[in-house]
């Protein structure tokens, strides 16, 4: 039974398989969360590197190629369905870049809830960057650190209110 | 009585690709529009759409319906505008009547295009007319259109991409989303739209649907219940949940009552979300010189409105004998691109919709 289409919420098998192996996260890389058939294919013409693919047929679910990833995140805030975030492992932390489109926005440093995609509080993030501009019209591009044994559980953030 | 070439019914993304589409053709029309603004649906659409660049994808609903327009009225000597004006009579001998401000008045057309868009469907429940109950439609044009919010507590029934998408935009307005409820045992819209609630916190509730609304004056509670596979409330299952606002999802049905009135021939294709006018592959009617375009036959997404809306306007154009320039390399091109819009699953019901509706085809 996919759970996906019952609850929204994908496997573990699903989420990993969308993930490039370990040594790859040393710099950061797209994970594309898109794993259904629809007409859709803006991250692929968007990308600089043409890195992600989806070919003629626009139903088909994109496929990252991580030797041309660079991370940019330019894919990220381009999805229409937030579907996308980069991911980057160094010694100490996990760095995300997500999409955000709640108002009003993390600041810089702010202390923010780590959610995982039962929308549940897991743990607690670092905004170490916000990035928005005119070209992602308002989807905030947040830079989010992590703890490192949420790699497959993180995927969005609730500020402490 | 003023005589048109092309007169438009409907200035959404169907009637305002048409329009443009035959102005660049040579061909004068007027679009007639209910609303006070043209752009229909878009205008309240505050996510990004998806498709491919050529339906401007990754473009927010109501940035597309500012392009859609803005090509319209790049065309002020071909292209006429009527806002606020319903079409309430249209005759076998080409002559429509309008309602504008109270007044009446009548135009010929030598052609038509009907894209009059759909309309939302409601659902039988005891109370269902309580304050605090609505269409989600109306939810969305409240709050995104004039920033009114509709209470402080809702449940959305119906998970197709309507409910998913409102759901998520009444989060992003301050609204307290407490559930989605499903009839269907799986949710009905994209998963990435389902994704977005559940990370929010939001719990879509499938096998499930409202059995009454309670409320003295208004909206207080509902009660919810499982459905079995024939979606029948399976009993000792019920529970309460408070909430001063329920939204209503559950589906479109095309608006093609001024259909009935040429006798155009007519068919209920549920795939499509109800009644459509039977057409040929150029989308016209039994009726020669009427066209469809867009929802009213057949619910889609908006992309599909605005390409069906470009090729019928092709298609009347050459009827008009104003053949585009770039006809036949437009024509192909819209034909593929409606193809790969609907060759995924989600374009199924459209597939299986028009087959349907093609073994009734009057002309071959």
């Amino acid at each position: 039974m996919n759970l996906l289409n019952k609850n929204g919420v994908p496997s573990l098998e699903q989420i990993k398989s969308r993930f490039p192996s370990k040594e790859l996260l040393l710099t950061p890389k797209a994970i594309t969360e898109c794993y259904e058939e629809i007409p859709c294919n803006p991250c692929s013409t968007v990308c600089p590197f043409d890195a992600i693919t989806i070919g003629e047929d626009i139903n088909t679910p994109p496929v990252v190629d991580f030797d041309k990833c660079t991370g940019c995140g330019i894919c990220v805030y381009n999805c229409p369905g937030l579907a996308i975030f980069t991911v980057q492992e160094n010694e100490e932390h996990l760095l995300f870049k997500i999409p955000y489109e709640f108002v009003p926005y993390p600041n810089l440093g702010e202390i923010v809830h780590a959610v995982n995609r039962n929308g549940e509080i897991i743990s607690k993030a670092v905004i170490t960057k916000v990035q928005i501009s005119s070209r992602q019209d308002k989807t905030v591009l947040l830079h989010v650190q992590v703890a490192k044994e949420y790699l497959h559980e993180f995927i969005t953030v609730r500020r402490i209110i | 009585m003023t005589n048109y070439d092309l007169v438009i019914i409907g200035g959404g993304p169907a009637g305002l690709s048409a329009a443009k589409i035959a102005a660049e053709a040579g061909v004068k029309s007027i679009i007639i529009e209910r609303d006070y603004h043209l752009g229909g649906q878009l205008v309240k659409q505050t996510h990004m759409f998806f498709g491919s660049e050529k339906q401007y994808a990754k473009t927010r609903g109501i940035d597309i319906a500012k392009i859609l327009v803005n090509n319209v009225m790049d065309y002020p000597d071909s292209i006429e505008v009527m806002t606020n004006t319903t079409v309430v009579g249209l005759y076998d001998d080409m002559v429509l009547t309008l309602l504008q401000n109270e007044s009446y008045s009548k135009i010929k057309a030598k052609s038509i295009i009907i894209a009059t868009g759909a309309s939302e469907k409601f659902l039988a429940f005891e109370n269902n007319d309580l304050p605090g109950i609505y269409g989600a439609g109306a939810v969305q044009t409240l709050m995104n259109v004039h920033g009114v919010l509709p209470g402080e507590n809702v449940v959305m029934v119906g998970s197709g991409n309507i409910g998913l998408i409102v759901s998520y935009q009444l989060m992003q307005a301050g609204v307290n989303v407490k559930a989605v409820l499903e009839a269907s045992p799986t949710i009905g819209g994209y998963k990435v739209h389902a994704s977005k609630l559940k990370r929010l916190g939001v719990d879509i509730l499938t096998s499930t649907s409202i059995k009454k609304a309670i409320g003295k004056d208004k909206l207080e509670k509902i009660i919810i219940s499982k459905l079995d596979n024939d979606w029948n409330y399976i009993e000792k299952t019920e529970t309460e949940i408070e909430t001063d606002v329920l939204c209503i999802s559950v589906g479109l049905s095309p608006q093609s009552r001024l259909l009935g009135m040429i006798e155009a021939k007519m068919k209920y294709v549920p795939t499509l979300g109800g009644l459509v006018a039977v057409i040929n592959k150029h989308h016209e009617t039994s009726i020669k010189n009427i066209f469809v375009a867009g929802d009213v036959c057949g619910v889609e997404e908006a992309s599909s409105a605005i390409v069906e809306g470009c090729f019928t306007g092709l298609i009347v154009s050459e009827r008009l004998g104003h053949k585009h320039q770039n006809h036949d390399k437009l024509y192909n091109d819209f034909k593929s691109q409606l193809q790969n819009l609907r060759s995924g699953p989600f374009g199924k019901k459209t597939r299986t919709g028009l087959e349907e509706l093609r073994r009734d085809e009057f002309v071959k």
